[in-house]
């Protein structure tokens, strides 16, 4: 299986035309992947493998899991790339960098080796870092230092861990990994005992990890930083497909690789999920900025999506991916709409409008619509994400379900109160008088969003059946492990 | 290796030829070292009876491609172990490696000085010569299989050096930094002296085999232990390993920056592969004492030399400061022993050699209204008026930053596999945590180019050679990633001729 790479674009003036043309062609590649795929096999698919260095390989295939943020990627690409038309600085530079990330970011849900994921995952860091800190806002050397430190942090003591995990088992590929059982006999490390031994150590350092890149709470101060810095396009990227290799390195590899440790840390997990979702929903109430507002948002969904994985029942998961694949529609659109009017008002800050319904009715619509998706609503996708890890909760721990449920009602507070606030009301400030509705391209760029929320809230199948089987034997291989060691398990109070 | 004489007083019994060896045979281990040795006196004798300007761009280019034609030389030797003066010379795949190294950015480094020096009236014939004595140094360095040999090789190189530094001569800073790094040079000769003396006195021999045996015994004397300290300390002054640093970045600032691209790289080389020929050849058994030391050096330099160069304004003492962090990294995989150990620093060296080529071919080329300026400033927006190397000074630093999938991830990447095989999971860890920090200042580095506010003119005055040195290690770095350039397997055989 190989991916269209992202071409070096030529010529200034056909930079973005071929950038165009290039993740399209990408997004048919994927189409024609998905096509092929078949999701009652819990295999991985497409697999290509390639010798290379010390016994690790160029290995790439897709499963149940990782099809569907194949697809994801290649689709919001081209409309990415189509949102930053009216970019004039640095055309081409910044087209390199888009599609640099979107190859390494298909790596990263691609590979079937440890160290190849390694490479994709850190990777991505260079052309995201330039984004912000080349085409960013006032303060974003800042953000983008900030992002770029923050997030090598938690990578690096992934790698620490993942070289460990090489030395234990003698193999960097992930399919047979899932088969390595790790230690998980207790440890002493610098005097204190470790419950869990070597699996709970390589669950941390991967938990760090994603934990950045998720972010969850409180791991997630560099995100409204780099959200609000970041040009409209690194947003969406952002929002929509980086944030999601959180999730997907949670799933590809803390449950079925150290399922003990994931079984004893996992209501940690749970609480700060919940944390978060409260937690970061009040803050988003307060904020004047309204990339802040949505990327505070973003952080509570996550929320939910970690909250979904580490409930790990069938519903939960599916729930969580079903949230993210979503979220990954209803962020960037919103981080769109939101750059529709900074394109044309070059701020952001939530007082500075009121009353846009008056001049663009089309894009009050279109607003309208993703905030209800982002609030819940039913009939659209980012209901079914949030009301199955909500099931999936039930089953583990009610408390945490009713206050999980009660981020619900926070969420469509700050969501509902924007809209509010930037579209409703009359249309009193001078500014705003001129200003002018979505022209064809924006609309263009939201139609396919729009159709997808609204398919995917009415037909979640579309999604459910693909991941359905991957999930169910991920679950199944997750309760073998946990019953072969139950006696081992002891309750996390006592650590 | 033959078991050689405990009196090593006894000439004709020390230069072994009289017993195993004829004159000839050792002429022919010898060969590149004496090639280098005799071509650098003809060409002294040569340029100092012949006035002409002209001779010295030849004796540049002479230089050079005797370099190139040495190592040429040494790569076709095949695999055979050849030792001379009684084991005080070895000659195996390990020192070959190492040489070719060596050779190799030396050869590449005398080019690239060649426009700066004619710019800055410095183009004269010494310079090469000088470089082609302290190279010779080097090779006998990591041949070394005795106590004497070792020294010989080591002050050949570090006087050699000194004068380099200095080169100068009309600059302050220039003779400050040859003084300074002349007297501390001869502070850490003198320890390394003090620890061999030592060493002798308790072991009864200064070969590296006989020492081995003493080493290997389960009681040490207090003393031997000492002297395998001092040694340790004395190599440490020239690998630059914290807290033995200081003079580094006096040093790389205050000399010419050919000479400070020099020192960055070939005597890194050879102090490295020095070091790791004397904690295997000869304190191999006493594994324990010096890897606790090796550890802290390590793990100190690391640290330090990431933390001190936040602060940094000019380039040349950043680049001291992250050679020290790269020397700690390198230490950090021959702690960790065993082929393994030796391999990933033989990959690291190797890979920091090429990024440091390329990153000093840039720095040599900065000036302003043709003086050279190394302040970080100004490379404020440098991608504004040149995108080309912009972008290949972009590669570099996130190379050196040691971020996938440049090459420079691959070298830190073999140290801490090393590391984490031999347990050494809190010096691994410490050394990632050092890498974040010391990433923060070759982003600052892309700050200034990328992000900055004001343009400031760089001139345009980079040779044709330099550019595609620049270009060549850029490129190198991200195409290292398909196979390492056959590193992996060719680190693998040196190593192991060291550790067997």
């Amino acid at each position: 299986m190989i991916f269209l790479r992202g071409d070096d674009a030529a010529a200034q003036n056909n930079a973005k035309l071929l950038a165009l043309i290039a993740t399209l062609a990408t997004f048919l590649t994927s189409i024609f992947l998905y096509a092929g795929f078949d999701s009652a096999n819990t295999d991985f698919q497409f697999v290509e493998d390639r010798d290379w260095l010390l016994g690790f390989s160029y290995k790439m295939g897709v499963d149940g899991i990782s099809v569907l943020f194949v697809l994801l990627t290649t689709f919001l690409m081209p409309l990415v790339i189509a949102s930053c038309w009216d970019v004039k600085h640095r055309v081409k530079e910044y087209m390199i960098a888009l599609l640099f990330l979107e190859t390494l970011m298909l790596g990263v849900f691609c590979a079937l080796d440890l160290v190849l994921f390694y490479l994709f995952f850190e990777a991505g860091l260079i052309p995201m870092f330039l984004i912000i800190g080349i085409w960013g806002g006032a303060n974003r050397i800042y953000a983008s230092f900030k992002f770029f430190l923050y997030t090598l942090l938690g990578s690096v003591l992934m790698l620490v861990a993942i070289i460990a995990m090489y030395v234990d088992s003698g193999t960097t590929d992930i399919p047979t990994l899932f088969l390595h059982e790790f230690d998980a006999i207790p440890l002493e490390v610098l005097g204190i005992q470790v419950v869990g031994g070597l699996q709970s150590l390589m669950w941390l350092a991967f938990f760090a990890s994603f934990a950045v890149k998720m972010p969850m709470w409180p791991f997630h101060t560099w995100l409204p930083d780099a959200h609000v810095q970041a040009p409209t396009a690194g947003s969406v990227v952002l929002a929509a497909i980086l944030l999601k290799m959180g999730g997907y390195g949670f799933l590809r590899f803390s449950l079925p690789m150290f399922p003990i440790a994931s079984e004893l840390l996992g209501p940690v997990v749970l609480w700060m999920s919940v944390i978060a979702i409260i937690y970061t929903s009040l803050v988003a109430l307060v904020q004047t900025d309204m990339k802040k507002l949505i990327a505070y948002s973003s952080v509570a969904h996550m929320g939910f999506v970690t909250m979904g994985i580490f409930t790990v029942n069938q519903q939960g998961i599916d729930g969580a991916i079903f949230q993210m694949i979503s979220h990954g529609f209803i962020s960037g659109a919103l981080f769109l709409c939101v750059g529709v009017i900074y394109d044309r008002m070059h701020t952001r800050e939530i007082s500075a409008y009121g009353g846009l319904v008056n001049r663009m009715p089309g894009y009050a619509l279109v607003f309208m619509l993703f905030t209800m998706a982002n609030v819940g609503l039913p009939g659209t996708s980012g209901f079914v994400g949030e009301f199955l890890t909500i099931i999936g909760v039930f089953k583990v721990n009610t408390w945490i379900a009713v206050f999980a449920t009660s981020g619900v009602v926070l969420s469509a507070a700050y969501a509902l109160w924007l809209y509010r606030r930037v579209v409703m009301g009359d249309l009193i400030k001078e500014s705003l008088r001129t200003i002018t509705d979505m022209n064809l391209r924006e609309r263009a760029i939201f139609t396919p969003l729009v159709v997808m929320t609204i398919l995917l809230g009415i037909y979640p199948a579309l999604i459910l059946d693909v991941i359905g089987p991957s999930v169910g034997l991920l679950v199944e291989n997750y309760e073998k492990s946990i019953s072969v060691y139950s006696h081992s398990i002891i309750s996390f109070s006592k650590y | 290796m033959n078991g050689s004489s405990y009196n090593i007083f006894n000439s004709s019994n020390y230069f072994g030829w009289s017993e195993t060896q004829g004159v000839l045979e050792v002429i022919q281990i010898l060969l590149p070292e004496i090639v280098l040795a005799v071509f650098s006196m003809i060409v002294l004798l040569g340029a100092v009876y012949s006035r002409k300007n002209k001779t010295t761009s030849i004796v540049f280019w002479g230089t050079a491609t005797t370099f190139l034609l040495v190592s040429i030389f040494i790569i076709f030797r095949g695999a055979a172990v050849y030792t001379a003066f009684g084991g005080a010379f070895i000659d195996d795949l390990f020192s070959r490696y190492l040489k070719v190294l060596i050779l190799l950015s030396a050869a590449i480094i005398l080019m690239l000085s060649q426009d700066f020096l004619k710019r800055n009236n410095l183009f004269k014939f010494e310079y090469p010569i000088l470089m082609t004595l302290s190279v010779v140094g080097m090779m006998m360095m990591v041949s070394a299989g005795d106590l004497m040999s070792l020294y010989m090789g080591l002050e050949l190189q570090s006087l050699s050096l000194y004068v380099l530094a200095s080169f100068s001569r009309d600059s302050v800073r220039s003779t400050e930094a040859g003084l300074k790094y002349f007297v501390l040079g001869a502070l850490s000769s003198g320890m390394l002296l003090y620890g061999s003396s030592l060493i002798y006195g308790y072991s009864g021999s200064t070969v590296f085999s006989e020492i081995f045996i003493t080493a290997s015994a389960n009681e040490k004397s207090l003393g031997f232990v000492f002297g395998l300290v001092f040694i340790t300390i004395g190599m440490a002054f020239k690998v630059s390993a914290v807290p033995f640093h200081m003079w580094t970045p006096d040093v790389y600032e205050g000399a010419p920056t050919p000479v400070t691209a020099f020192l960055a790289t070939a005597p890194k080389v050879a102090a490295m592969g020095l070091f790791a020929r004397v904690v295997h050849d000869a304190f191999g058994g006493a594994f324990n004492d010096w890897s606790q030391i090796l550890i802290l050096l390590s793990v100190l330099s690391m640290l330090f030399g990431s933390i001190a160069a936040i602060g940094q304004k000019d380039i040349k003492r950043l680049m001291a400061y992250s050679s020290i962090s790269h020397m700690g990294f390198a230490l950090m995989g021959l702690t960790s022993g065993g082929l393994e150990g030796v391999q990933s620093m033989l990959i690291y060296m190797a890979i920091y050699v090429m990024m440091n080529i390329g990153t000093f071919a840039f720095i040599i080329s900065m000036e302003v209204d043709g003086k050279p300026v190394s302040e970080i400033n100004s490379l404020q927006m440098y991608s504004k008026t040149n995108p080309g190397r912009s972008m290949a000074l972009l590669i570099l630093m996130f190379s050196l930053a040691g971020i996938p999938p440049l090459l420079g991830f691959f070298g830190k990447f073999y140290v801490l596999k090393a590391a984490i095989t031999s347990e050494l999971y809190l010096l691994a860890t410490a050394g990632v945590i050092a890498s974040v920090i010391g990433a923060f200042y070759y982003l600052r580095i892309i700050y200034y180019i990328y992000f900055g506010e004001n343009p400031r003119a760089l001139d345009q005055t980079h040779s044709l050679f330099n550019q595609t040195v620049l270009v060549i290690s850029a490129l190198a770095m991200v195409l290292g990633v398909v196979n390492l350039f056959g590193l992996e397997f060719v680190s693998e055989i040196a190593a192991n001729a060291l550790v067997n």
